[in-house]
């Protein structure tokens, strides 16, 4: 060990590598030192105590009750939940967008693959941020005040004060429909699988999105009717100056929501068309001489193929999303940085917080990447 | 006598199979779903375009004070007219702003004579690095000029100087980091991919917490350095990071025989390095590059969120002015204008390079 240390090959490169190691833990050590100083003289505490203290300040918007004597711990458990909310959420809208979107810029139709285009275009070169801005100052702000809301549904209101719906209330015996439901998911895998081992032995297909959709809405719905409707609804009505009851959309969650999926969608409908392009023409033709449908074309033979080049560049977008849902912290909605910002403001635990920061969203980009390495496999090129 | 076969002429093509009928057919009516979808498209562009159209110029009002604008209803230009200044330059001082103009001037010429190779390569890169030092000594004064205090830097300007300065800085330290990232050392390698994949893993508003809030913690006692210069600190990091990336790319994209070739000339490996392997590399990815300088435009918009007066900033703030209380349209309309036009243009440009890139390797 130590003999190959001194060998003239290796000495230069070990001694620098000792010098390096030195510096940094000098560095290190120095910088512990002035931070310490610092912290002192400003009279902030260190280490995670803070987490258990009274919080003391209310949050506009919560998945779970939380009250502001509640401790900063759990103030944070709000923010992180939040995050993880609007970052779903926005997965699936900007999944959605940028897929019909993709799917219009290499429409046969050029009006259509033109708009598409141009949507795109407008959509990629602006900051995020202003995106952002404008649906919440001035696109939701121009909705109407909360006296003329509009009724786009019965019993749900679109006004300045965001999209108030009815909630829905399980009664007794709503317990059954759930199950219903996961049977009902359970039976749904079982007929793919069966209709999977139809098709390899009889070449026989079955239109198994609209035989999944029948299973997975027939068979909850009809335990929903036999248990008899165990369901109240909770409808939101004008009282005073704004909503009572119900649920809610507010505003900050509606720009945030729709500003990332839209400018997002931008990013994905790219990565959607360049993936479809990237197919060779051949397929296509190929499959048309064979008689298959245009419209199975596509689901059977082009997307499949078109997914492996979509799949790894639109994981670096679903990352970015993630990332960019702490921008809530520009339009007061409270995710995990802008409750932590308040934390910061409130006791100067940066250090602490911002560590807190950095870990959750090194995990939930961890997560992301392992499922979308998982869809990967699945669709990459199996070679025989 | 013999009878020579004359074929008469050929008939044109009917009517539906040519000119602007097929055209259209092609294009528009295809099939029944594609006739739909015509229908569609021309639904969508009539719901848009004529409420915009009136808004931006029938119902504008280009000259005028803020009620006469109220009173038209569409979009007042008079009011980014009137605070034109503020959204350039923020509240940098009006008699210095030939100073701002002058760096501006100075990217674009130093821009237009890279893009047109009036300059041979090596020269133009010396160039781009040193650039940062006028546009900070012209914005900022110091040596001869009259200083200006980084507080009042805001609007384009301050994009521009944050956007500019932070990707001149970020891609030799993004080089490095990709080489480090290479190294045999495993210290070296170690501590490049922390850094590289902590920061690429948070977002930017997190690394400019850290920098306005964070650092000054770090810093001994009596060091102070100001917001803005935090702020560009942590751009630049944020930066290094992506670039590193988009390098370390590049570097897996050049061969080993042109390493191999120069060892087996004698060349010392770091001459290899900088004169023949990277010049190769950055080549390649010069378009992902231009990707991320656009990005970084766009992104260098998050500084509102620790309290700096960018473009988008005064944007916001234009509309608070009592004078002009309300107009927040015009003025988003506007920012977004401008970004819209630096990025596509630079887009378009990256797209242009990527042609020659690819018609100098054929």
């Amino acid at each position: 060990m130590l003999s190959t240390f001194f060998t003239p090959r290796n000495l230069l490169s070990n001694l620098v590598q000792l010098l390096m190691v030195a510096a940094a833990i000098g560095g290190a050590y120095y910088l512990f030192l002035s931070t310490q100083e610092n912290l002192a003289a400003r009279h902030i505490e260190t280490g995670f105590a803070f987490l258990s203290q009274e919080a003391g300040f209310p949050i506009g918007d919560s998945l779970i009750d939380y009250q502001s004597s509640d401790s900063y711990g759990y103030a944070l458990l709000v923010g992180i939940i939040n995050t993880l909310y609007t970052a779903i959420l926005c997965i699936i809208l900007a999944t959605v967008v940028g897929v019909i979107v993709g799917v219009a810029q290499v429409s046969d139709n050029l009006l259509i693959a033109k708009i598409a285009k141009t949507y795109v275009e407008i959509l990629r070169n602006v900051p995020v941020l202003l995106i952002l801005l404008f649906v919440y100052g001035v696109a939701l702000a121009g909705l109407p005040s909360v006296k003329q809301a509009v009724e786009i549904f019965p019993g749900t209101f679109l006004s300045q004060r965001g999209l108030y719906f009815p909630r829905a209330i399980p009664e007794d015996g709503f317990i059954w429909v759930a199950m219903a439901f996961l049977v009902a998911i359970g039976l749904t895998i079982l007929m793919v699988r069966w209709a999977k081992k139809r098709q390899n032995l009889t070449g026989r297909s079955l239109p198994l999105f609209w035989l999944g959709t029948a299973i997975l809405t027939l068979v909850p719905l009809s335990v929903f009717w036999m248990a008899g409707g165990p369901v109240s609804w909770d409808y939101p009505a004008l009282k005073g100056f704004n909503f009572s009851g119900g649920a809610v959309f507010r505003p900050e969650f509606l720009a945030l929501v729709i500003g990332l999926a839209l400018y997002r969608g931008a990013f994905i409908a790219e990565n959607v068309r360049s993936g479809i392009m990237a197919v060779s023409k051949g397929q296509n033709e190929a499959a048309a001489a064979l008689g298959v449908p245009p419209s199975r074309i596509m689901r059977g033979v082009i997307l499949p193929q078109a997914l492996r080049t979509i799949i790894p560049a639109t994981t670096n977008d679903y990352a970015s999303l993630v990332k960019d849902s702490s921008l809530a912290i520009a339009i007061g909605y409270p995710d995990m940085v802008s409750i932590g910002g308040t934390m910061i403001g409130q006791n100067g635990q940066a250090i602490e917080v911002i560590g807190i920061w950095m870990l959750v969203y090194l995990s939930i980009n961890l997560v992301i990447s392992v499922l979308m390495n998982v869809a990967n496999k699945k669709f990459q090129l199996v070679e025989r | 006598m013999t009878i020579i076969f004359q074929p008469s002429p050929d008939q044109p093509a009917p009517p539906t199979q040519r000119g602007v009928i097929k055209w259209l057919r092609d294009h528009f009516f295809s099939s029944v779903k594609n006739t739909i979808l015509t229908f569609l498209g021309v639904g969508i562009i009539l719901a848009i375009i004529p409420p915009l159209l009136d808004w931006f110029v029938l119902n504008a009002t280009f000259v005028g004070n803020a009620d006469e604008c109220r009173a038209a209803g569409g979009a007042c230009w008079s009011f980014v007219q009137a605070q034109f200044r503020l959204f350039m330059i923020g509240s940098y001082p009006q008699e210095l702003a030939w100073r701002p103009i002058a760096a501006g001037l100075l990217l674009l010429a130093l821009f237009i004579a890279t893009a047109r190779q009036l300059m041979p390569g090596k020269v133009a890169v010396v160039f781009w690095l040193l650039l940062p030092l006028p546009i900070y000594w012209l914005v900022g004064g110091g040596f001869g000029l009259e200083s200006v205090d980084t507080s009042k830097w805001g609007g384009l300007l301050l994009t521009l100087v944050l956007s500019v300065v932070g990707i001149l800085v970020s891609v030799p330290l993004g080089i490095l980091l990709a080489l480090g990232r290479r190294s045999n050392i495993k210290l070296i390698k170690g501590l490049c991919i922390a850094l590289i994949e902590t920061v690429r893993g948070v977002p930017l508003v997190t690394i400019l917490f850290m920098a306005s809030i964070m650092l000054p913690l770090f810093l001994p006692s009596g060091m102070e350095i100001g917001i803005l210069y935090r702020v560009q600190i942590g751009i630049i990091l944020f930066s290094s990071a992506y670039i590193a990336e988009v390098v370390r790319g590049g570097l897996q994209g050049v061969e080993s025989g042109q390493s191999e070739a120069a060892a087996s000339l004698g060349l010392h490996p770091w001459v290899t390095m900088l004169f023949i392997i990277l010049p190769q590399a950055l080549t390649k990815v010069l378009p992902p590059l231009i990707g991320r300088c656009i990005a970084l435009l766009k992104d260098t918009s998050l500084v509102i969120v620790v309290g700096l007066l960018d473009f988008l900033g005064i944007s916001k703030a234009a509309s608070q002015d009592p004078e002009w209380l309300g107009f927040d349209a015009e003025a988003f309309v506007f920012c977004a204008l401008i970004y819209w036009i630096l990025c596509f243009g630079l887009s378009r440009y990256g797209n242009s390079l990527e042609k020659r890139g690819y018609a100098a390797y054929r």
